[in-house]
């Protein structure tokens, strides 16, 4: 909105449509927010969020956040590293038959320092740094998909005091978008959670 | 202990006594989490001292002298360095061992200390990751070079071609290309992730319009959530998991390059511990080495605290003995194996035509590192600074030790030789010194030196289930506790700071 809010570099031009994002409660301590999680978790909302400038340890749970499957993704994705290791040294250097990798590839049977065609210790290594490589790669990448990141821009991107989120200030926010909310409602609950400050979210 | 904002952050305070019935404190002086972006945020933000301005124009002076000497090898060939038959690795292989080794501190601190729970990480790991990328940048360098005909050095990449060549995946060398890949990949990466929230603080502090913009690309929408920070949280657990091994496996591989050959003084089976062992001694080294000077001039003390570079000089003392360890152990192996051949490769290390490289490795590394057990060396920031760099440069001369008297007197005294360095391979030696310092210097500038996010979930006034700290205690009286929350022991349920009473203003 001002030239002091964040970068908002896809922001669609049109005026806020008067619907707003949401009502966002500011918190001081970790403790209140901790105390006003809790709370808001009880009252059933279900599209909230808490917004911390670090990682409020017990916060999730408080929340009821579902341990994420991440875990269990990035294993499988080691194991096609692995795969993928094992595969590309015995095609290339064990093999004599063509296959089509966007062109026509041959494998070579290299015989070398007396070792047998199929030398698996001695892929060993190559094999280990694949199941690394494709394993962080997709704990990364999918964590980000996870959280709908990289995003260019969001109402509460644009929210002046919403920037003290990423400094010492913890946020509540609940979505207009929650069958629960109410905009008067809401208001009142969030003030008697006891915060510091409550205000509308413009969606933009 | 109460300082003026203009001296804080500039005043050592030692905080190594552990006091009684309760954990020494990670941060000094600060109490509020605005404090901490304040500290860390302002080095991006304002002006570097002059002391940076000159720093880089040196850097760059020696980076742009890097620049010369490699134009010339490309369009001379390698016959530039010194090298000859049989010396044919010499400089170029040290330098690539050494800034490996060098990258390996970093992500020690950032994945094995992690997973130790070792909280005081959180004060060093930001700027030790990035000297790792930038150590692994400058390793990825000399093999990059050193190849002869570099325009061909796809090679050593499996890339489908009208030739149907493939590598050769029997070979540690080509282990090596994707030892050192993945670490630099996983490295960039695991860094970044760290780093999101951080850039999501500068952007919201963010005053100019390009500002706002570059951090605002870089923090990729980062706004905190909760519901982010939980994958958040588990993923940097599993990147941490992942690198450990990672770590371990790269220096490793990288002592393949010799172990696995037959020469003697390389023919050995204790080189991938010991080599590990030494990266981490070395790159620890390079941690104080950059951590001294930096703390000094962005007035990070309450931050980088005595605590911090006391503990590191302790890696440093355990490691220096197991390097020590390893130096004697190959010396009685030598004898043990009774290999002719491997009994003189050691004698002649020791009193050959090397011999002074040799004893600069072995007081730089096995003795220096002695001075550690003294709590007033490793306390104090002079010494401590000096003896850091002496582990350098030893850990510098181990590489060139191993590799070039090994291969100057080998098998057959007829084909021995000795190597002498020409201008190129100091100027490239000395120039990958100016494109790390460049590197580093810049990320100082504009990048959170700091892991802002993770310091403040260390500090005592982040956990939820303390008392509310009382200027913040307007609303609602004492907070309740709320016990039987399954809180770990590490998570500091008993702290009490013994200046908390006079810290607020």
């Amino acid at each position: 909105m001002s030239t002091l809010t964040a970068p908002n570099v896809d922001a669609p031009s049109a005026t806020p449509s008067g619907a707003p994002y949401g009502l966002m409660a500011e918190f001081r301590t970790p403790a209140e927010i901790m105390d006003a999680a809790k709370r808001v978790h009880a009252a059933g909302y279900r599209y909230w969020d808490c917004h911390v400038p670090f990682p409020v340890h017990g916060l999730d749970k408080a929340m009821g956040v579902q341990r994420t499957i991440l875990p269990v993704l990035v294993f499988g994705a080691g194991a096609t590293g692995a795969l993928v290791g094992f595969c590309l040294q015995a095609f290339t250097n064990a093999a004599s038959f063509s296959i089509w990798a966007l062109v026509w590839v041959t494998g070579y049977p290299f015989l070398i320092s007396g070792k047998p065609l199929m030398s698996v210790p001695a892929w060993i290594p190559v094999i280990f740094e694949l199941t690394v490589l494709v394993a962080a790669l997709a704990t990364a990448g999918l964590m980000l998909l996870m959280n709908d990141l990289p995003r260019l821009s969001h109402p509460l991107l644009a929210n002046n005091r919403f920037r003290r989120a990423s400094d010492d200030r913890f946020f509540v926010v609940i979505e207009a978008r929650d069958p629960k909310f109410l905009r008067s409602k809401t208001e009142a609950f969030l003030k008697s959670l006891g915060p510091s400050h409550v205000e509308v979210v413009e969606d933009r | 202990m109460h300082h003026s904002s203009a001296t804080k952050g500039f005043v050592e305070t030692d905080n190594t006594e552990l006091p009684i019935g309760g954990r020494a404190p990670l941060v000094l002086n600060m109490h509020r989490f605005g404090e901490v972006t304040h500290q860390v945020c302002r080095v991006a933000e304002s002006k570097p001292p002059l002391a940076w301005y000159v720093a880089f124009v040196i850097c760059l002076g020696m980076l742009g002298f890097l620049g010369i000497c490699v134009t010339y090898l490309f369009f001379t060939g390698v016959g530039v360095w010194g090298l000859n038959n049989p010396v044919m690795w010499a400089y170029d292989i040290t330098n690539f061992v050494f800034w490996v080794g060098i990258g390996h501190a970093g992500t020690l601190i950032s994945a094995i200390l992690f997973l130790f729970r070792q909280k005081w990480r959180t004060g060093i790991n930001r700027f030790a990751e990035a000297m790792t990328i930038f150590a692994v940048i400058c390793a990825g360098l000399f093999p990059g070079i050193h190849v002869g005909r570099v325009w061909l050095a796809y090679w050593l990449f499996p890339l489908p071609n009208s030739m149907d060549m493939w590598p050769q995946f029997r070979s540690p060398l080509l282990w090596d290309v994707f030892a050192v890949g993945t670490y630099f990949t996983v490295s960039l990466v695991f860094w970044y992730i760290g780093m999101v929230p951080d850039l999501a603080t500068l952007r919201d502090r963010a005053k100019g319009k390009f500002q706002q913009f570059a951090y605002g690309l870089a923090a990729i929408g980062w706004r905190g959530s909760m519901r982010h920070w939980h994958r958040y949280e588990v993923a940097y657990l599993l990147l941490a998991a992942l690198a450990t091994p990672l770590v371990l496996s790269v220096h490793s591989v990288v002592s393949f390059d010799f172990a696995v050959s037959q020469v003697p003084g390389w023919h050995t089976t204790i080189f991938p511990p010991y080599f590990v062992a030494g990266a981490i001694f070395s790159g620890f080294a390079m941690v104080v080495s950059l951590a001294v000077p930096a703390r000094e001039l962005f007035g990070l003390k309450d931050l980088i605290t005595l605590r911090h570079l006391d503990n590191m000089n302790k890696i440093i003392l355990l490691t220096g003995c197991m390097v020590g360890y390893a130096y004697s152990m190959e010396f009685f192996i030598a004898w043990y194996s009774g290999a002719m051949y491997e009994k003189f490769a050691f004698v002649n290390r020791a009193f050959g035509q090397y011999w002074w490289a040799y004893w600069i490795m072995v007081s730089c590394n096995v003795i220096t590192p002695q001075l550690f057990w003294f709590k007033k060396v490793r306390t104090s920031v002079p010494l401590m600074f000096i003896l850091s760099i002496f582990v350098n440069v030893g850990m510098w001369f181990e590489r060139f030790v191993i590799i070039v008297t090994s291969l100057a007197n080998d098998f057959l005294p007829t084909s021995w030789d000795q190597f002498v360095p020409t201008w190129v391979d100091i100027g490239t030696m000395v120039g990958a010194f100016g494109l790390f310092g460049a590197l580093f210097l810049l990320f100082c500038r504009y990048l959170p030196m700091i892991a802002i996010a993770e310091v403040k979930a260390v500090m005592p006034e982040a956990n939820p289930h303390a008392h509310a700290h009382g200027a913040h205690a307007h609303h609602g009286g004492p907070q309740e506790g709320h016990g039987g929350h399954g809180v770990p022991s590490g998570a500091m349920p008993a702290f009490r700071d013994p200046r908390s009473s006079e810290g607020q203003p």
